[in-house]
């Protein structure tokens, strides 16, 4: 591996993470409106514009619904657009995710993860971008504030590739994470602005039989999004697929790439493993819960317990085939869900990663754990209670209950 | 009729394949507007508020023109006509 870039060490909650990484890299346009737990995102960014530290549109909307529209418009032209939201606001959005997806327009957002009302609560929980799964977007998830600074980074690389174009969500769990202090390493400008790049833009045929840059531009005009009826929307969705398909493969690339300019990885850009090789009991989880799984996982260890871990970092694609040789071995798996499918038999999450298993050759026993809704704290004991009722399980070969709340009041 | 396309030939985004004059929107309408030229006082007000730009001044024939291949009979020009010279029907033009 070559030499890592060299980088400064400071301290920022992940919020400010967030901010600092889309400061460094070139944003033409950043459109928002302030929701907690995101709010210091945009608050953060809009002191380096009135600084004038970036070079920067910033545009303060009257809606999350408003704030997408204005970013879609702004990636429309070519320009790089950003924005944050959460809960609430991410639910306003969801008109504008499918429009900003199907015009293949890669606007990057950060989502720190909350609850949604009602009753209301500000807390941390995933519902709200499991909520948008359908939507088009590029999914990732990220363990701490180190990760959501590069994985913000690395999201413009993801989203503007040619062969993607596609917007992308950063997830980071509220208040765990975009609340909280943590030292990290960070590039310095120019490494980052060299990374990062200007914007690509793939040549498309207008109506005009033109071959040009895929943006709008009144010297080579264009009409995105429209209207498709019966004869070709279905082909238009079919194109977005591909996108997602494609997506799994610039994820690792664009990984590999930044890994090699600062020494960070997470697993393979899509999965994290951790001591996953010779797991006899696993967990999959999404987002931070495994910082605090892994220090479970190495207690077991060193009883001798064959534990082991997975962090879903890619939701959107989902990486299907790592998922699937990653766990077969293992003889029981619990998948832990921090949003509820409400009459849907178990989480998201847990959904998938069964789905995932069925068409493999032996798979584990698979039982799901909803916890964490609307913050509510989750002990490493009661994290190391999940590991131990896989042992039971894997001794008794019986299972009590497929779907269990974990840290629910009776 | 030309073959329609698959999704590996068409550019990403719905970005139009043809340009609009080549979809004719006129057959969807219902009711069609029918002009008087007799009480028409070319105020040009019809010109104005059509949202589809279907109805033209024509100097060289000195009145208006409704182009029907793009009228959707909405019937804002026969709402806004100050001498009721534009009236809608349900017959066929």
């Amino acid at each position: 591996m070559a030499e890592a870039s060299k980088q400064e060490r400071i301290a920022l909650n992940g919020d400010e993470a967030v901010a600092y990484a889309a400061k460094q890299s070139d944003v033409d346009v950043v459109a928002a409106y302030p929701i907690t737990p995101q709010t210091i995102i945009v608050e953060k960014f809009s002191e380096y514009v009135a600084n004038g530290e970036v070079q920067t549109a910033f545009v303060c909307t009257e809606s999350e619904h408003s704030a997408l529209a204005a970013c879609l418009a702004a990636s429309a032209t070519g320009a790089r657009a950003f924005t944050a939201s959460a809960s609430a606001g991410l639910a306003l959005m969801h008109e504008m995710l499918f429009v900003t997806s199907g015009c293949r327009a890669p606007v990057v957002m950060a989502v720190a993860n909350r609850a949604l009302s009602a009753p209301l609560n500000i807390h941390g929980d995933q519902s709200d971008s499991m909520a948008e799964r359908d939507s088009g977007w590029i999914q990732i998830y990220v363990e701490n504030a180190q990760e959501a600074y590069d994985s913000i980074i690395q999201a413009f690389r993801i989203a503007e590739d040619a062969n993607v174009s596609l917007p992308i969500i950063i997830g980071l769990d509220g208040f765990t994470l975009s609340h909280t202090l943590e030292n990290l390493d960070v590039l310095s400008d120019d490494a980052a602005a060299r990374f990062v790049g200007t914007r690509q833009l793939p040549n498309v045929l207008t109506h005009e039989g033109k071959s040009v840059p895929f943006k709008l531009d009144p010297e080579n005009p264009m009409t995105m999004g429209p209207i498709a009826l019966t004869n070709y929307y279905f082909e238009f969705k079919r194109q977005q697929e591909e996108a997602m398909k494609n997506a799994l493969e610039v994820i690792q690339k664009v990984h590999a790439e930044y890994a090699e300019l600062t020494g960070r990885s997470y697993g393979d850009g899509l999965i994290e493993q951790y001591h996953l090789e010779d797991a006899e009991i696993a967990v999959v989880c999404v987002g931070s819960t495994s910082g605090t799984l892994k220090t479970i996982v190495d207690s077991l260890r060193q009883e001798g317990v064959k534990a082991g871990l997975l962090r879903l970092r890619a939701f959107r694609p989902l990486p299907v085939e790592a998922l699937r040789s990653a766990l077969r071995n293992v003889k029981v798996l619990a998948v832990m869900d921090k949003s509820m499918s409400f009459g849907g038999d178990g989480g998201a999450v847990y959904h998938e990663v069964r789905h995932v298993l069925y068409d493999a050759e032996t798979h584990p026993v698979i039982v799901n754990y909803i916890y964490g809704l609307g913050g509510r704290d989750y002990s490493p004991r009661e994290l190391h209670q999940v590991y131990e009722d896989l042992l039971q399980i894997s001794k008794s070969g019986h299972v009590e209950k497929q779907v269990s709340y974990l840290g629910l009041r009776e | 009729m030309s073959r329609e396309k698959g999704w590996k030939e068409i550019a990403p985004a719905g970005v139009c394949s043809k340009s609009s004059v080549g979809f004719m929107t006129g057959d969807w309408k219902t009711y069609t507007p029918i002009r008087d030229l007799e009480k028409c006082t070319l105020c040009l007000a019809c010109v104005m508020f059509c949202p589809d730009g279907a109805i033209r001044f024509r100097p060289d024939l000195g009145r208006i023109e409704i182009d029907y291949s793009f009228c959707k009979g909405c019937g804002i020009c026969a709402n806004e006509c100050p001498t009721k010279a534009i009236k809608m029907s349900l017959e066929q033009e």
